[in-house]
């Protein structure tokens, strides 16, 4: 890359951030064009992000200086295939769930706009960032962010788990902040690029601390990622967000997930000398303990919002034993269920928010929502009078619940089942090792409980979609807008592009998972960029 | 000093965490305030030590040696802000959980 299209790897962060700052200086009257701002905002960073994930497919990553310093003691930002792809994954949720909310819940609170690109710059920060001080600041922007935007609608039940939410995730900073302390004491650098190379360098009592370090600093990435038994407050703050919040809320935990997959392999990889291999086993057994807590829970849950709860902990799980088996195909497979999972849980809560319109848990939660903000009680119903209600808008319903129901269980013919085929063929067949050696305990007991939470949320979600569809005889047909089907269809039909497309797909994320387990040009391409000439002053 | 330092941020962090586990919303909030200023001494304490040393390079000749890290100073502030900004939040939460609620538990009821 060069030229102005070297600058682009900034503007993920930039543009939410100018978008944001300009939203909060409107009032909440001028609801219409703080929504067009904002989808102007975020359509920009998709097409970003799309640009930047052509630009990122290649073997050396884009280092972006901060101010011109030279990379240890500047901050810099990283684009590298891993990032790119997150990116796009952040502004596809942010575009779908802004449209979703444009129908009506952006109405039901305050600074809805503002927040929710403050979350985006901070999730797209995070990304790229290569600096873990930095990872800090943008970690804390946006769950701050996720704090406002959780209370978004308030209501008792809201500020009930944001109550919880927050003090579990101001607790997770203080690990955070210990832990990076810790690896700034033994090392004296934040540059994760750096850090690698000083690593293999530590002996004695200070690798213990460094080892110290690294895993207090993981305990705020696996609360984030939600790992058993870190993750409970998931259970409690998804099921009550508004649905556009918790649909943009599924990349939160991937955050988590994307710093351990990009740290671990990173500081603790083959050469790291006698630290290497470090943490593998733990994430490894937190993973499948994870998978076998979230098959538990979709089995016992009623709720819909909380097997899609159950469900983002299955897939979370499904990642983080990925993670630590660093295997380049398993993590290839791992990167195209993230994609995949992630598309379709956060197609699920929007979704589920639709079907149970028309049923009455979700009913009582709008009128006390709509009586915390002071609004007429029949306010709401005029409002979302102007929707279709016709047995059409089951039937299109329904099929998209079947069309989750396919991804979250991974039957053909959606991206769900490409993505457990991708990860079940690489755990059948671990590289390496002669195949005359058979299956190691370890990978065997990943497919057993990979195989468990399809045939888990099979049953599940039988069950709830007879309850839901079939049963009622009297069934009153939801009123639904275009605006918010058009959304859920679009997420769930970019699954299908990626199940269609899984050839390119999983090149992309195979290429990807060679280069995060082998970071050496990574390493090398952050340490030698170069710093842009002084321009000439004056004319010549 | 090393001793007084270590004492001080046990002290802290363990009084911040037995009140981080009380049912009152107050005391959490208390509780988190007090392991904020714990974690905020730990990472100065992790620039090492020094008296009368000045983080910043003055016109005077000399070596690195006789200057202390600013690094740690500078994410000790940044952490600061950051954690005076979101306790300033959790306050406004609990009000409104207590006005919601009727109550000042954490969980929103009386056991």
């Amino acid at each position: 890359m060069a030229g102005w299209a070297h600058h682009l790897i900034i503007a993920p962060v930039v543009l939410p951030l100018v978008a944001g700052a300009l939203l909060a200086v409107y009032d909440e009257r001028r609801q219409f064009l703080k929504g067009l701002i904002n989808l102007f905002s975020t359509l920009a960073n998709l097409a970003i992000a799309i640009l930047l994930l052509q630009a990122a497919d290649t073997d050396t990553p884009g280092v972006y200086l901060l101010g011109n310093w030279p990379a240890p003691f500047g901050i810099v930002l990283v684009l590298d295939r891993l990032s790119a792809m997150m990116i796009l994954l952040t502004a596809v949720l942010a575009t779908a769930s802004l449209i979703f909310s444009m129908a009506r819940w952006h109405t039901v609170g305050h600074h809805f706009h503002t927040l929710f690109q403050f979350l985006v710059m901070g999730v797209n920060g995070a990304f790229l960032t290569g600096d873990l001080f930095n990872l800090f600041v943008f970690f804390e922007v946006m769950l701050a962010s996720s704090y406002g935007l959780l209370l978004h609608g308030s209501g008792p039940r809201r500020v009930q788990a944001s109550l919880h939410y927050v003090v579990v995730n101001l607790t997770a900073a203080f690990f955070f902040l210990v832990g990076v302390a810790l690896i700034y004491g033994v090392t004296g650098t934040l540059n994760m690029a750096d850090l690698a190379t000083r690593i293999p360098a530590l002996t004695g009592e200070n690798r213990i601390l460094l080892e110290v370090g690294a895993a207090i600093l993981a305990m705020a990435f696996l609360v984030k990622a939600a790992m058993w038994p870190l993750g409970f407050w998931l259970l409690s703050a998804y099921p009550a967000a508004a649905p556009p919040v918790a649909a943009i809320f599924a990349i939160l935990s991937k955050v988590g997930l994307y710093v351990l997959l990009r740290g671990r392999p990173l500081l603790f990889g083959s050469e790291a000398g006698e630290a290497a291999g470090y943490g593998t086993t733990l994430l490894f057994a937190g993973g499948l303990a994870t998978i076998a807590f979230g098959v538990v829970g979709v089995l016992a849950s009623q709720a819909m919002t909380r097997i899609a709860s159950f469900s983002l902990m299955i897939s979370s799980g499904t990642v983080l034993a990925a993670i630590g088996l660093s295997d380049p195909q398993v993590t290839g497979g791992a990167l195209f269920y993230l994609a995949s999972s992630t598309l379709t849980i956060s197609a699920f809560f929007l979704l589920i928010e639709l079907i149970e319109r028309g049923q009455n848990p979700g009913a009582d939660l709008i009128a006390v929502t709509a009586e915390a903000m002071g609004a007429e009680p029949g306010e709401e119903d005029a409002a979302s009078a102007g929707g279709m209600g016709s047995p059409g808008t089951m039937v299109l319903l329904g099929a998209c619940f079947i069309a989750c129901a396919l991804l979250l269980i991974g039957l053909p013919p959606m991206s769900g089942f490409v993505a457990k085929l991708a990860l079940l063929a690489a755990l059948f067949a671990p590289a390496g090792e002669g195949a005359t050696a058979g299956l190691s305990a370890a990978n065997w007991a990943f497919i057993v409980l990979l195989l468990l939470s399809g045939v888990a949320t099979l049953m599940t979600l039988s069950r709830v979609g007879i309850r839901a569809f079939w049963a009622p005889v009297d069934a009153v047909a939801p009123r639904v807008l275009a605006v918010e089907v058009a959304p859920v269809a679009a997420l769930l039909l970019l699954t299908l592009v990626l199940a269609v497309k899984g050839g390119p797909v999983m090149r992309y994320m195979e290429e990807t998972a060679r280069s995060v387990l082998t970071p050496s040009s990574y390493i090398e391409d952050v340490l030698s960029a170069p710093r842009v000439p002084p321009a000439k002053a004056g004319l010549q | 000093m090393a001793l007084l330092l270590a004492a001080c941020i046990g002290i802290l962090a363990g009084s911040g965490v037995w009140l981080l586990l009380r049912p009152r919303t107050y005391q959490v909030v208390i509780g988190l305030s007090l392991c904020a200023l714990a974690v905020n001494l730990f990472i100065f304490s992790m620039g090492r030590l020094r008296s009368g040393a000045p983080p910043v390079l003055g016109s005077t000749t000399g070596t690195l040696a006789d200057y202390a890290d600013p690094v740690p100073q500078a994410l000790v502030l940044t952490a600061i802000v950051i954690g005076f900004a979101t306790t300033a939040l959790l306050l406004v939460v609990l009000l409104a959980a207590r006005g919601l609620t009727g109550t000042d538990h954490v969980d929103g009821q009386e056991r």
